[in-house]
């Protein structure tokens, strides 16, 4: 049981130091990404003329391969996680920028009418009103993001090692080891699933008032997203 | 130097335009994948889709396989069938596949189901027999977003394919890879440009496509 999870040396991380290493290159870049998603998404639905062009652009950044990224990247970053994490990170913006306008844009006109008559303000009625009607289609963008961020971030072996769990597999083909192929194929899978099934559980949390069971009263984010 | 004089140095040099290695064979070889790779994927994914949505069956499997699909890593996946099967067409074609059949299915479904259900019954009234329904109202209306699943699927064989150079396949990624190893950052940019174009015209064919076979009566404002 002990061989299943050694690592060679090189890798200078034990099997749960690459689990961490993933994590971290996978879920900050979307965190980086919601961040930078929650005010451009606003601009859009302040001014509407800004929707169009800003998707045009985020479709087309959406289709750049990640390797392509990467490499572009290296001139300026190096051969460094940061070099993984900007294209995830711009990735992730892509995804969530349409899924919180269209959840802001759901809430519907006489609600927004009834926190204004209740005094609030336009910070608090974001915060306290649009963002959590809102929260179950961006916690739906947040899952497509995260799931295909975590798949990802494999590539970055191609780099230099910088893919986390994915430098397994260029280890197991070196060394003709196709137990370190499987355990790198498995384990981003089990990987992606929990912080998938993590998601879900915040979107219950944070959502007290939506009748439980996956995704009822959500439509999940379809067209866009799913991993490359 | 920038990325501009790299890529300039890259499309300038002829010896890149010629041989097994030359730009056109590479760019031949990496359209032949993805069209074959999405061409399987539809064969597999349109009809069910099509099917399910039209019968309104099968939401919580397709909702699974939308999941799990997202959840495998293609590379990993493209590794492991180099590992099994050995060189050949088959360890590009599988993950490519199985990448690309969710969005398409799930999409597909998810067109059909999300139908104005009053064209579809004033179908039933007039007499339409279900296959009638199916190809002739159900089909042209759900076909934007049947297109944008294909798009998407499309996107990520395009992007996917690269990274099959890895494993010893042909295609643009080559460059990239082969870049990688010599030290040849030329080529690297190069090869990442050719790549990034390639996915942008990916965009623009179905854009055209949309605009000649989606319906005008269909056909979202903007």
């Amino acid at each position: 049981m002990n061989d299943l999870f050694d690592m060679p040396s090189y890798l200078e991380h034990s099997f749960l130091g690459l689990v961490g290493l993933h994590l971290r290159e996978a879920l900050v870049p979307v965190l980086a990404g919601l961040v930078l998603a929650l005010p451009l998404a606003q601009l859009c639905v302040r001014f509407r003329w800004l929707y169009p062009p800003v998707l045009w652009v985020t479709t087309v950044l959406y289709a750049i391969p990640s390797l392509a990224f990467f490499v572009v990247l290296i001139d300026y970053t190096g051969l460094s996680e940061l070099t993984v994490m900007i294209p995830l990170a711009v990735y992730s913006l892509v995804v969530l920028v349409p899924a919180i306008v269209d959840g802001v844009r759901s809430v519907p006109q006489e609600t927004l009418a009834a926190a204004t008559a209740m005094g609030l303000g336009p910070v608090r009625r974001y915060l306290q009103v649009q963002l959590p009607i809102a929260a179950p289609a961006i916690l739906a963008g947040l899952r497509v993001a995260a799931v295909s961020s975590i798949s990802l971030v494999s590539v970055g072996m191609l780099i230099g090692n910088e893919g986390a769990l994915g430098n397994m597999l260029d280890a197991g083909l070196k060394y003709n080891q196709p137990r370190l192929v499987w355990l790198s194929v498995i384990s981003t899978a089990v990987l992606a699933i929990l912080v998938d099934a993590l998601l879900i559980v915040l979107r219950v949390w944070v959502t007290p008032w939506m009748p439980r069971g996956a995704g009822r009263g959500t439509r999940p984010v379809l067209a866009k997203g799913a991993a490359r | 130097m920038n990325i501009l004089n790299y890529a300039d140095a890259f499309f300038g040099d002829s010896a890149h335009w010629q041989d097994y290695d030359g730009i056109p064979v590479r760019l031949g070889e990496h359209v032949q994948y993805t069209l074959m790779a999405l061409g399987i994927a539809a064969a597999i994914g349109l009809p069910v889709g099509l099917l399910t949505g039209h019968t309104g069956r099968g939401g919580n499997v397709l909702a699974l396989i939308a999941t799990s699909g997202r959840a495998l890593p293609s590379f990993g996946l493209m590794v492991l069938m180099f590992i099994l099967l050995g060189l050949g067409m088959a360890p590009v074609m599988i993950p490519l596949v199985v990448l690309a059949v969710p969005p398409i299915l799930v999409t597909t479904n998810e067109a059909m189901r999300s139908l104005d259900p009053a064209p579809v019954d004033a179908a039933r009234g007039m007499g339409m027999g279900e296959a009638q329904v199916l190809f002739r109202v159900e089909l042209p209306t759900a076909l934007p977003l049947i297109l944008s699943g294909l798009r998407s699927a499309a996107i990520q064989i395009v992007s996917t394919a690269t990274i099959a150079a890895y494993v010893s396949f042909g295609g643009l990624g080559r460059y990239i890879v082969d870049g990688l190893y010599q030290r040849d950052y030329e080529k690297v940019v190069g090869g990442a440009t050719l790549v990034a174009g390639l996915a942008v015209a990916t965009l623009l064919v179905f854009w055209a496509v949309a605009r000649l076979a989606v319906s005008r009566g269909v056909r979202r404002p903007g």
